[in-house]
């Protein structure tokens, strides 16, 4: 008796080995920084270095920690949610990034769709077609769109020449280029869950759709797209949640005009040293961030696991 | 109601079905009957249009089904794995063909509450594919492709996926559903005892030919040759020693005696004989023209209501009897075995 039931006590303690990696991953990597970010955003800005205070003096023992405690507020929080600035800032960053997630996958569905339709041979191609740019800098991919897109840039010159336009347009330092900037840039994002979806997708409950009287576009939209859910939902926190903190993006493509918080936290932090501020800014793009995932989690919960 | 003309289908250098012809008449429960690999399955999805033949022509109720898709026949499959839609409730599933066909939504509803009736699953409108057993599925599947009432059901291996039990049950079920509902069943199985009950016709199916269409005992009875024999039940073969030369009688060449049919040389035929034809020779016969022979019986193995006696014939050949289980057969001991004149079947020797 004894033999099997310690047998199992160590499987136990395997799989608890197993489960702490990450655990202790997160924790040192995510957890702990997230717990500096969150004491930051309480601190008020001071002209020292580091450029925040109070900070904890544990010389003065217990009556020490009162003080720094006392000394936290939400004056940054106050900041953050009552200037227009930031709150615009939030406002557009979640407009570009749903309209940018909506066209990645506008764009992305029918890439994903036609790939998992391909031959065997043909689908490893254009999957390693798909992946192969990201190994170029990301940086360089997008300063690579400024060429395209500028005034006498390639695009221009383009439909000059085919006669579509009679003088240059205006796209570069636009939202649309940072529109166009971050479909390129996540597509792979999208492409590659969805793709998932639709390989895995039972060839014979389309046939069965078919016989059943549904013609392309049925099957289309009553069976292949809602099967492929998981996949459209996963590609799309992928793009929406990266997209939403995006800085480099706006920052190359946009105009001055289209202020995201990504960017903005970049200002706070190393042109103004409002530490605080754009603590509290990080804080609240969490936040955000985390309501559509436990949305997600929840629909997956009531789909009973089919999602 | 389906005529298949000289219907041949190529997969590469694979000839999956080849110059297949036969007609299934309306009403019919009909059986293609065939190992795997047999070109049967290549068959039935001509009929239901998801391949399209490389020559012949296949005509369902007198139409032409050239260029007809498959969403436009009037014909549904129940498929294997049933591929019932697991985003979608029962309800949904078996309506889905009926909204297909632009019907209202209280007339599908009124539709699916029959049809759940007819297969004995009312009151499972909302549950999902996931929460039904396996039998359950299957009476789903039947009802979704029974919906748009076609004129022939496809039905890809309907018992394949059951368990002992519940088979018998779905046997006399999918019978009474073809009888109700009056349509043509046409069932594809590699299970011969699936087709020999379900069936009022079958066509057995080799190497993407047809090797014999008949009824059940048709094939049973006189089967086209000693590979279709093989095929459906059980037999004993053994070579074929010369029509003449006597009384009916076994040699150590083999059998002596049976008159050759019409168009089969000698060279080409073989005896066969059903385990169940031969009987121990005291037994009360009818007529005294049958087969008899001497063999020790090796080995007895009971099978509830009949016993398996494997035998070994005065000249070394091996046979395999099916006698009553109340017979009492003595092993190791020479005794005399008859098989009637009508059971000695001559077959063309095939494979």
């Amino acid at each position: 008796m004894a033999g099997p039931a310690r047998k199992e006590h160590r499987l136990e303690a395997g799989a608890r080995a197993l489960i702490a990696a990450p655990a202790i991953w997160l924790g040192a990597f995510f957890a702990l920084p997230f717990l500096f970010i969150l004491r930051m955003s309480l601190s008020d800005p001071a002209s020292a270095q580091p450029p925040y205070k109070p900070l904890l003096d544990l010389s003065q023992g217990f009556a020490g920690v009162w003080t720094f405690i006392q000394g936290l507020d939400f004056e940054a929080y106050q900041t953050v949610l009552t200037d227009s600035l930031y709150l615009g800032a939030l406002g557009t960053s979640l407009k570009i990034a749903l309209l940018g997630t909506a066209l990645t996958l506008l764009v992305g569905y029918p890439l994903a769709y036609a790939i998992s339709r391909s031959s065997r041979a043909l689908r490893t191609i254009l999957l390693a077609a798909l992946i192969l740019p990201f190994w170029t800098s990301f940086l360089i991919r997008v300063y690579a769109w400024i060429g395209i897109l500028r005034q006498d840039g390639f695009l221009n010159q383009l439909l000059l020449w085919l006669g579509a336009i009679k003088a240059p347009l205006e796209i570069l330092n636009t939202e649309i280029a940072i529109l166009i900037g971050i479909v390129y840039s996540y597509l792979p994002f999208m492409v590659l869950p969805v793709y998932a979806a639709l390989e895995r997708q039972d060839a014979t409950l389309r046939e069965a759709a078919q016989d059943l009287g549904a013609s392309a576009s049925a099957i289309f939209w009553r069976i292949t797209v809602p099967l492929s859910a998981s996949g459209i939902l996963g590609g799309c926190l992928l793009v929406f949640i990266p997209v939403l903190g995006e800085f480099i993006i706006p920052d190359l493509l946009g105009g001055s005009d289209t202020l995201m918080i990504g960017r903005l936290v970049w200002t706070e932090f190393f042109a103004n040293r409002d530490w605080p501020v754009a603590s509290a800014l990080a804080v609240l793009l969490l936040a955000i961030l985390t309501l559509p995932l436990i949305l997600a989690r929840s629909r997956q919960e009531k789909a009973g696991g089919l999602l | 109601m389906i005529t298949i003309d000289n219907v041949t289908r190529r997969f590469g250098s694979v000839q999956a079905v080849d110059g297949v012809s036969l007609e299934v008449r309306a009403g019919e429960f009909f059986s293609l009957l065939g190992p795997s690999g047999c070109g049967k399955t290549t068959l039935m999805r001509m009929i239901a249009g998801f391949e399209a033949p490389d020559e012949g022509s296949i005509t369902i109720d007198g139409q032409s089904m050239q260029g007809v898709l498959a969403n436009q026949r009037p014909v549904n499959m129940m498929f294997q794995s049933y591929a019932l839609f697991p985003h979608m409730t029962v309800a949904g599933n078996i309506g889905f063909g009926l909204k297909q066909l632009g019907k209202s939504r209280a007339d599908i509803d009124a539709e699916v509450s029959a049809l759940l009736a007819m297969v004995r699953l009312q009151g499972f409108e909302d549950r999902r594919p996931n929460q039904l057993s396996g039998g359950q599925k299957q009476r789903v599947a039947l009802a979704r492709a029974l919906a748009r009432k076609p004129k022939v059901l496809l039905l890809d291996e309907p018992l394949g996926a059951l368990d002992k039990g519940l088979r018998r049950e779905t046997q006399n079920e999918l019978k009474r559903i073809q009888r109700e509902t009056g349509t043509t069943f046409v069932i594809v199985t590699h299970d011969q005892e699936e087709a020999m009950t379900l069936s009022d016709r079958i066509a057995i199916i080799r190497q993407g030919r047809v090797a014999q269409i008949g009824t059940p005992t048709e094939i049973y009875r006189k089967p086209a040759d000693s590979s279709v024999a093989a095929f459906i039940g059980d037999v004993n073969l053994l070579p074929f020693a010369g029509a003449s030369g006597g009384r009916l009688h076994l040699t150590e060449n083999g059998i002596v005696g049976v008159p050759l049919p019409v168009g089969l040389a000698a060279g080409e035929a073989i005896i066969g004989i059903r385990p169940e034809a031969i009987s121990p020779s005291e037994l009360p016969t009818v007529n005294d023209t049958g087969l008899r022979f001497d063999a020790v019986a090796k080995r007895v193995t009971p099978l509830g209501a009949v016993q398996v006696v494997d035998l070994v014939t005065v000249h070394g050949q091996q046979l395999e009897a099916r006698v009553c289980a109340d017979l009492v057969v003595a092993l190791e001991k020479p005794q005399r075995w008859r098989v009637d004149l009508s059971q000695v079947m001559v077959l063309r020797r095939a494979g």
